[in-house]
């Protein structure tokens, strides 16, 4: 199932103009839970996703009180540099949003 | 300190639209202090080069004045941070001269204190021969260099400057550059409230209704500061701040929702506990604020990368949108032909909404799969001319330059508007993202006061 059809919320932004944030954001804490355990996000695997090297990917950490998990990666160059695409980073979720993972939903 | 505080955060953005009622609501409340965040880095590089405002002049005034009229009628502090957007000189003259506008149109008398946040190439110069420039999230160091290039460099100040311009008696506060939380949250550390629980709540307060559902829209959001905890609450009444509401807002635009840094400090949130209060409230305990060793303040700075002309075309022939690529190689090729881009030093840049506009080279996928595509071809030159010229030969080139199976030979591309060509102005890159080290924390921001 894709992460967007489990997740509540995936949304992109920028955290300062060097830095871009997915977050994804669960409905509840079964679902939060379930995706925790599975892990199907690693550094590398979010990084071929982008296109980009594995160590521009900096952290994917589990926030338990938002039942979130947060990936931030480094931009490819600073906000509004030359060649930007999306000054606020704010529609670059996608290749995580449409990721597929295994899903069990319980009934 | 047992007696309850509020801080009313009138809006996430001044210059967004106060709903009038979410203001009259949380005026009830009798906030001690309204705190007003007016500035960010997200809409890019351009404001702070420019010296611009980002949000409408006509809202940002309407605001303004919304925040003076509570003020008056209520007889509470205003502190206002990151004046005008960007929080750079112009930035808070602009603010101040719109202030007095409307001063003397109201016939408000206050206190008032300025606090400058833009930082001269002589002080950075010092500071970086002292060794007091730190490399920060782009990962390299700061040279003279860099220093030189850069038009305009601001800090973002902490709590201390708005803490002392409030000991001098200051009624407005209107500041430069600052840390989103600071102007929300200085009256209480001056109060002495737990800082760890006054910056989590500033953390959460400075984008206004943001953490409450549902979310859209400017709104206003209610705190309250009391003996081991904190309430939020938005005082429109169609709005709930829920513990999902409140905590995925601790997410937003923040790299690691654990360690929040901030001038002088962290913020440490691995023991919060987010607890729903009543229907409408969230209770947040725990928070901790560990102080840094050194105090730093993040430094912001951009340079003049060129001036900036685009153009804007779509394409829905079938043939053109299969050979794109060879298609824009050629427009490469023929404009190079005329103005050689080494020796002239522009650059020419496609935008091909339908194929990778929106993503460029983070686009995963690579087939086309719209019937129609839009270009936007942008040229940055040095100057107006040069970026002009290069433009109009590159728009020109793109409606008649050929590609494998043309068909449509009299033109390529469908214009939108005439004029086609659209001088968009002078293109800022952020060259200065640092952190400087002090040993006062007010020592880069001078205080002003006056009365009007």
């Amino acid at each position: 199932m894709k992460i967007a059809d489990i997740a509540q919320f995936v949304t992109s932004k920028n955290a300062g103009p060097f830095l871009l944030t997915v977050d994804i954001v669960f409905r509840d804490a079964t679902s939060y839970q379930q995706f925790k355990a599975q892990r199907p996000l690693t550094k590398a695997g979010v990084a071929e996703l982008y296109g980009i090297p594995p160590e521009h990917v900096l952290d994917i950490i589990e926030f338990d009180p938002a039942y979130a998990i947060k990936i931030t990666m480094q931009r490819p160059w600073g906000s509004g540099a030359i060649g930007e695409t999306d000054v606020y980073g704010a529609q670059q979720h996608m290749p995580i949003a449409a990721f597929d993972i295994p899903w069990e939903t319980t009934p | 300190m047992t007696t309850r505080m509020t801080i009313l955060a009138p809006c996430g953005m001044l210059g967004y639209g106060i709903p009038q009622r979410s203001l009259a609501e949380g005026m009830k409340r009798q906030p001690d202090v309204l705190g007003v965040d007016a500035g960010s880095t997200d809409p890019g590089p351009y404001y702070l080069g420019a010296g611009k405002p980002f949000t409408n002049p006509r809202a940002y005034k309407r605001d303004l004045t919304m925040v003076l009229d509570a003020a008056k009628a209520h007889h509470i502090p205003v502190l206002l941070g990151s004046a005008g957007g960007a929080g750079g000189t112009p930035h808070l003259d602009y603010t101040v001269e719109m202030f007095r506008d409307i001063c003397r149109e109201q016939d408000y008398h206050f206190r008032v204190a300025t606090i400058g946040a833009e930082i001269s190439p002589e002080t950075l110069k010092a500071k970086l021969h002292d060794g007091h420039l730190l490399a920060f999230e782009t990962g390299t160091p700061l040279t003279e260099a860099d220093i030189d290039r850069s038009v305009r460099v601001v800090g973002q100040m902490g709590y201390e400057p708005f803490m002392r311009a409030l000991e001098m008696g200051a009624e407005v506060i209107l500041a430069g550059r600052a840390y989103d939380p600071a102007p929300l949250g200085a009256l209480a550390m001056l109060r002495g409230y737990d800082p760890a629980l006054v910056i989590h709540l500033g953390k959460i307060l400075e984008c206004g209704g943001a953490a409450a559902y549902p979310r859209h829209g400017s709104d206003a959001l209610l705190g309250c500061l009391d003996e081991g905890y904190f309430l939020v609450e938005p005082p429109n009444p169609d709005k709930v701040c829920t513990v999902a509401s409140v905590a995925a807002h601790t997410l937003y635009e923040k790299a690691d929702p654990y360690n929040l840094h901030l001038p002088g400090g962290t913020l440490d949130l691995h023991q919060a506990v987010f607890e729903q209060y009543d229907e409408r409230t969230v209770k947040v305990s725990g928070s901790r604020f560990i102080r840094a060793p050194q105090y730093t303040i993040k430094l912001e700075g951009v340079r003049r990368a060129g001036f900036r002309t685009i153009t804007i075309a779509g394409s829905r022939d079938a043939r053109l949108i299969t050979h794109v690529d060879d298609y824009i190689a050629n427009i490469r090729e023929r404009v190079a032909e005329v103005y050689a881009p080494d020796d002239l030093g522009y650059q020419l840049l496609f935008h091909i909404y339908g194929k990778n506009g929106v993503m460029g080279r983070l686009e995963p996928q690579q087939q086309i799969t719209s019937h129609e595509l839009c270009f936007v071809i942008e040229v940055i030159a040095a100057t107006a001319d040069l970026s002009a010229s290069v433009l109009a030969l590159a728009r020109s080139v793109a409606l008649h330059a050929t590609y494998p199976g043309r068909r449509a030979i009299a033109g390529n591309l469908a214009f939108p508007f005439s004029p086609s060509d659209i001088p968009v102005g002078d293109v800022f890159e952020f060259n200065v993202y640092h952190l400087c080290v002090v040993d006062d924390p007010c020592e880069l921001f001078p205080i002003t006061t006056f009365e009007v």
